[in-house]
């Protein structure tokens, strides 16, 4: 069983899970402060259909080929939630929730139909529901790796313009900077991280992997610097581990044990954690009412008014 | 004929289907401090954004010294209403004035002991020294309307444009903004600032915006800000202003 755990091929699929870990919980902080957590959701399932539709087309299996698939559907997906949000009255959640289960259904039911052509079977497209870390060859592992470094550092690099475009975009735009392409870039890099996660993660659950590091994170810190650091380091754990215990199994699906472990994170972070944890204001809130107790005895003598 | 700081002409501006700016015109003196007033809803803030290119306008042109706004944007320093951001934003004081400087520093590079020690500098003449590395929400809002004024001022700009600075802040943060302000126009920098209290107008400015929908009277506070043109930008309502106990704005009685 361990043995398996040390082979080339495992170490690699492990790195490039950890790799885009880390891209997601990057990735996820800049949608926390965009306050578009659940847009990533979105536009994981509308990937879906994409991925199929690339497949029947193409016939064969080749990662990089299905996530060219998988972003134009999520970019169809993105622009119809700006669309409906701008032009009908619609909200936006309610945008994300119908194109999250339209795309979703709409996946499912041409996979269900690429399930029943010849070879369909053996496609392993199935794993794109779930995630299937396993199931990726070298080639796979090799193209998500480099656009997961790709996204982390295009973040990296630009950490102060996003920081400025996430904090005070009107600012941004006096100061010079463009954010018709910060907006752009945005949607670019959470779109590549979206679909360079669903073979390994899955649709149902590549966001989770966007959405509870950095939340994680913040019980730890109050500075948007180590949050995002804080936030690719859980994200690249969940990664890991979720997907080295998940090979402990064989078809064991990889998504809902890296969600697991990120979960785990963030139940240690909501209790443990230095600035927001449930112990820290626990422990604050007795120390201060223990210094106020102290001294009620004397509240007597210094009441004004009506003695 | 003093220099032309700002001119606007023509400008219409419009959320949806509501007509919220209609045939704005307006030439701002070089070197003054202008009090934008008019009821809520007038458009204030929409004509500060549509002159920062921050709201389209449908139609009009905007010049400052005689240039458009793109060539300009680093001459211009925005102070934006304080609700306008998100104050949770995991950051501090003195990480936000520092902001004020990024188009010093240039795209892509990092802000060297230099800009923070500028930073550090604007924060202390708002009186915020002490609160550099306090978390911004962890700031009351006039403290947090004091990083706001720090951050214009290190951008070091000619044209300054500010929303609503002394909305909800206390009398000493007020002092310190106004005397800030006061200063900026010493040093002969334009000051365009939305106001909402009729009350002080007279003292702060030196030229008033009368504004509701279109601009009503635009001029010298002395010759402008007079009874009349008040209440002809507030719809004739002004019985809340205590008419009855003394006059309004004293200094305009004739
Ligand atoms: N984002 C917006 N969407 C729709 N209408 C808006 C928006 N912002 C302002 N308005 C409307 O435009 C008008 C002018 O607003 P504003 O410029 O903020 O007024 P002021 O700053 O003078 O109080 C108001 O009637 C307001 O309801
Ligand atoms: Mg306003």
């Amino acid at each position: 069983m361990w043995s398996h755990l040390l082979s080339s091929n495992t170490q690699w699929v492990l790195a490039s899970t950890m790799v885009l870990g880390i891209a997601a919980g990057t990735v996820g902080c800049l949608a926390y402060w965009k306050r578009q957590s659940l847009m990533s959701d979105a536009l994981a399932h509308a990937a879906l259909p994409g991925v199929v539709i690339a497949f029947l087309l193409l016939g064969e299996k080749n990662l990089f080929v299905l996530i060219t698939g998988a972003s134009i559907s999520a970019l169809i997906g993105a622009y119809f939630i700006e669309w409906v949000r701008s032009s009908t009255r619609i909200t936006e959640d309610t945008a994300m929730g119908m194109v999250l289960s339209i795309f979703y259904g709409l996946g499912i039911m041409l996979l269900t139909i690429a399930n029943r052509t010849a070879g369909g079977n053996q496609s392993g497209l199935d794993s794109f529901i779930f995630g299937q870390a396993a199931s990726m060859v070298q080639s796979d592992v090799l193209t998500m790796f480099i656009l997961a470094l790709l996204v982390i550092f295009i973040v990296g690099v630009g950490f102060k313009e996003w920081k400025i475009y996430l904090f005070d975009p009107s600012f941004a735009k006096g100061a010079g900077l463009s954010i018709k392409g910060m907006n752009g870039l945005y949607t670019a890099i959470l779109v590549t991280t979206i679909v360079i996660g669903i073979q390994a993660v899955g649709v149902i659950l590549i966001a989770a992997l966007l959405i509870i590091p950095p939340v994680s994170a913040l019980y730890w810190t109050h500075a948007f610097r180590w949050m995002v650091c804080l936030s690719a380091i859980f994200g690249g754990l969940a990664g890991v581990l979720g997907t080295a215990i998940s090979a402990l199994g064989s078809g064991w699906p990889t998504g809902p044990f890296i969600v697991i472990v990120g979960s785990c994170l963030f139940i240690l972070s909501l209790i443990f954690g230095k600035e927001r944890g449930l112990l820290i204001t626990f422990l604050q809130f007795k120390r201060q009412k223990q210094l106020i107790d102290n001294n009620k005895d004397l509240s007597h003598y210094r009441t004004k008014g009506v003695k | 004929m003093e220099d032309v700081a700002i001119k606007v002409e023509n400008l219409f501006a419009s959320y949806r289907k509501n007509t919220v700016l209609s045939d704005v015109n307006l030439a701002v003196e070089s070197g003054s401090l202008t009090g934008i007033v008019g009821p809520n809803g007038a458009g204030k803030s929409t004509l500060l954004k549509s002159m920062l290119n921050l709201h389209p306008s449908l139609t009009g042109s905007v010049a400052f010294f005689g240039q458009p706004f793109k060539k300009m944007k680093k001459k211009i320093g925005y102070v934006p209403q304080r609700g306008s951001v998100d104050w949770d934003f995991p950051t501090d004081a003195l990480d936000v004035v520092t902001m004020g400087l990024y188009g010093h520093i240039g795209w892509l590079k990092r802000p060297s002991r230099f800009h923070k020690e500028k930073a550090y500098q604007a924060l202390e003449k708002m009186g915020m020294k002490d609160y550099a590395k306090r978390q911004i929400s962890q700031l009351s809002g006039g403290q947090q309307q004091r990083v706001f004024l720090a951050r214009a001022l290190v951008q070091d700009a000619e044209l300054y444009f500010m929303d609503e600075p002394l909305a909800g802040v206390d009398a000493a943060t007020e002092h310190a903004i106004m005397t800030t302000l006061k200063e900026l126009k010493t040093l002969g920098k334009t000051v365009m600032v939305v106001h909402h209290d009729l009350q002080t107008v007279a003292e702060y400015f030196d030229h008033v915006l009368l504004l509701n929908q279109t601009v009503i009277e635009h001029g010298p506070t002395n010759q402008t800000f007079t009874k009349d043109n008040i209440s002809r930008t507030y719809g004739g309502n002004m019985r809340w202003m205590r008419e009855e106990d003394h006059d309004v704005v004293p200094s305009i009685k004739q």
